[in-house]
């Protein structure tokens, strides 16, 4: 069984212009101890998802799905105080912008603090050696000290690393990581990109990684799923994706890669934005942007297809479906 | 911290001039002196008045007047009053506790009502109580005092009968004036009796001065809590699993206090000049009332006296109010 299980997934936000579906039919797994890659553009829907798993899309935001299970348990049928119970303690977020994700009115160490104290993860008393053991782990330094800082005081580097801690206080069994370093100095990024993997082999959660960095997934994911305008339109294991991608969006990302434009003038871009609420195309959703757009594209929206695990959303995927041996 | 201070104090300064000279100009605007309105209709003769006006020092020119005022507040005399020839600096200080007892009645009303109803106001934003709660705050903002401190009492005091008109206390009481605050007085005077009656006393004139500053307070918390709940570090806190009102007290209420504390602050000052009209409507022994009647006899030292009296407890109270900032706020703590 795996840990987190996804199928038709849909968040809509009733807007003056009418009901924007920022996700739409978004299948997920994810298994104990697996790093997933989400991939996509900025508005394609990855940060919604993650959200809808934490139960944290504001209201009037509506999320509805066939499935939506965490180790067997159906998330939409629990009580809001239920929900809480297992979100920051079994399921765990580190979000974008660490300088505004954390309160500026409190110490950090008082942060991380809450997240134990709410979820009895340790007696009262101990709190404060575990807040002092979870920055070792991160890597701060002078925990003792640091711990009585407010967020202001510190880097962005750092608050990462507290923001990373007080997602791992309680032993979560899933860690979801929003574009943990886009805010980051590009030095400090693959830091806390090393300490997110090493926390997650130690400790043996499942991460789902959220980025736009194909580069950060070919070195940690061990699977991928590409997103786009919502949707999922391509999943693979990682070698298999870079190797052979399927969903023409996908083989646009990775031709967007410098280190795979040798030889080019000019680095190739995917023409065009993902589309928003007013101009969703009809038929495939990537269609205005496709280089090998056909009528049949234009008139029919493509379901997803494909063997399990190399599925994609595509009228014409462009290899034959790499084999997957048993 | 202390260098912040004594710059703070060091604007006060030119601030206490300008309320000086403001007050002193503005007083002798008005047709008529202390003189002539002791005076009357009875006919005494100039000769007598132009005595009376030397002795005042009011024969002088405009400018040595003021100077003259100037270099006595400088000794530390605020002056006597012409018509009662008590010093102002005592009258003050016997009349303002009624003041004080008033106000901080008010304000306390005001930010313990209009502060909980703006977060229920901003967190169910949209709804019914959002809109009912902000068109009865525009209301209140907007409510000339007179007319609602005369209504209060009608539908109250008159058709009710459930609170007493006007005054401090029952005349059936006498409390030895030991702070001058009524409240405390009765409390330890020990006469369960009076100190209902004292309430009962404050219950109208607190809801009359404190309706504005809550209205002002509802709104600001309002707006400054709708703000705050949008942040990221809002989204953290539910992601820890925290509960709803944990999130919008300890989270949301501490960041969205600063704009609060500073219209609290500012409402003092109008709080102050409200205080004016509200104890001329109840009768209520403060300073309001003592600076309304010196305008009407044109006690000056009076008038002058205790405008600069409240102009400096409105600059204390913003500085004070700058200094719980750092309090509040750990990014401005220096």
């Amino acid at each position: 069984m795996p840990l987190l299980e996804i199928r038709n997934l849909s968040v809509e936000f009733p807007t003056a212009r009418g009901v924007f579906r920022a996700v739409d039919g978004l299948e997920m797994t994810l298994d104990a101890g697996e790093i997933l890659g989400v991939v996509g553009e900025s508005g394609s829907g990855k940060s919604v998802t993650m959200l809808a798993v934490m139960g944290l899309i504001p209201y009037p935001g509506r999320v509805r799905a066939d499935v939506m299970r965490f180790d067997g348990t159906d998330l939409l049928g629990l009580s809001p105080r239920q929900r809480r119970s297992l979100v920051g303690k079994d399921i765990a977020m580190v979000f974008q912008e660490p300088m505004t994700s954390l309160n500026p009115c409190y110490t950090v160490g008082w942060q991380i603090g809450e997240s134990l104290r709410a979820h009895n993860a340790v007696p009262k008393s101990a709190v404060r050696d575990r807040v002092i053991e979870l920055f070792r782990q991160v890597g701060i330094p002078a925990p003792e000290t640091r711990l009585r800082a407010f967020p202001h005081q510190l880097s962005g580097g750092m608050n990462q690393r507290v923001m990373i801690a007080m997602a791992i206080s309680c032993n979560p069994r899933l860690l979801i990581a929003d574009e943990p370093t886009t805010a980051l100095d590009v030095t400090i990024q693959k830091q806390i990109l090393d300490l997110l993997i090493s926390l997650q082999r130690e400790r043996g959660m499942a991460l789902a990684l959220i980025t736009h960095d194909m580069g950060v997934v070919a070195e940690t994911a061990h699977r991928v799923q590409v997103m786009y305008a919502g949707q999922m339109v391509e999943e693979q294991r990682t070698d298999a994706l870079f190797a052979a991608p399927r969903h023409p969006y996908t083989a646009a990302l990775l031709d967007a890669l410098p280190e795979r434009a040798v030889g080019h003038a000019r680095l190739p871009t995917i023409p065009g934005t993902v589309p928003g609420i007013d101009d969703r195309p009809a038929g495939c959703l990537f269609n205005p942007r496709c280089r090998f757009t056909t009528e049949r594209c234009v008139a029919e929206p493509p379901p997803l297809a494909g063997p399990a695990g190399a599925r994609a959303r595509c009228h014409y995927p462009l290899d034959a479906p790499v084999a997957v041996t048993a | 911290m202390l260098r912040y201070l004594l710059r703070r104090i060091g604007m006060i300064v030119p601030t206490f001039v300008a309320v000086t000279f403001l007050s002193f100009m503005l007083i002798r605007l008005v047709p008529g002196d202390p003189i002539e309105v002791r005076a009357g209709e009875h006919g005494v003769p100039p000769e007598r008045l132009a005595e009376f006006r030397h002795q005042f020092g009011l024969d002088q020119p405009l400018w040595k007047q003021f100077l003259d005022y100037e270099a006595q507040l400088l000794h530390g005399d605020f002056g006597t009053s012409i018509v009662t020839q008590d010093s102002v600096l005592h009258a003050f200080f016997q009349l303002f506790p009624a003041t004080i007892e008033l106000s901080v009645c008010a304000i306390l009303f005001a930010v313990l009502v209009g502060m909980p109803l703006g977060v229920i106001a901003a967190v169910k934003r949209g709804s019914g109580f959002d809109y009912g709660l902000m068109g009865i705050s525009v209301t209140g903002a907007s409510m000339p005092i007179p007319w609602w401190g005369l209504m209060m009492i009608l539908i109250f005091s008159v058709a009710l009968g459930w609170t007493p008109v006007s005054g401090r206390i029952s005349d059936a009481y006498f409390i030895d004036p030991v702070t001058g605050f009524m409240l405390i007085d009765c409390w330890w005077s020990d006469d369960a009796g009076a100190c209902t009656s004292a309430a009962s006393h404050l219950i109208l004139p607190t809801i009359v001065l404190g309706t504005i500053p809550l209205a002002v307070v509802a709104r600001m918390t309002r707006s400054a809590m709708l703000e705050v709940l949008s942040e990221d570090y809002i989204r953290t806190a539910r992601a820890k699993g925290l509960g709803g009102l944990r999130v919008v007290v300890i989270h949301a209420l501490r960041n969205a206090l600063i704009p609060v504390v500073t219209v609290i602050g500012l409402q003092v000052g109008s709080l102050l000049s409200g205080a004016i009209l509200t104890e001329t409507i109840f009768s209520w022994p403060g300073v309001g009332h003592w600076l309304i009647e010196s305008i009407q006899r044109r006690d000056y030292p009076v008038l002058q006296g205790g405008t600069l009296l409240i102009a400096t407890l409105v600059m204390l109270v913003n500085l004070g109010v700058d200094m719980t900032y750092g309090f509040l706020n750990p990014r401005i703590r220096r």
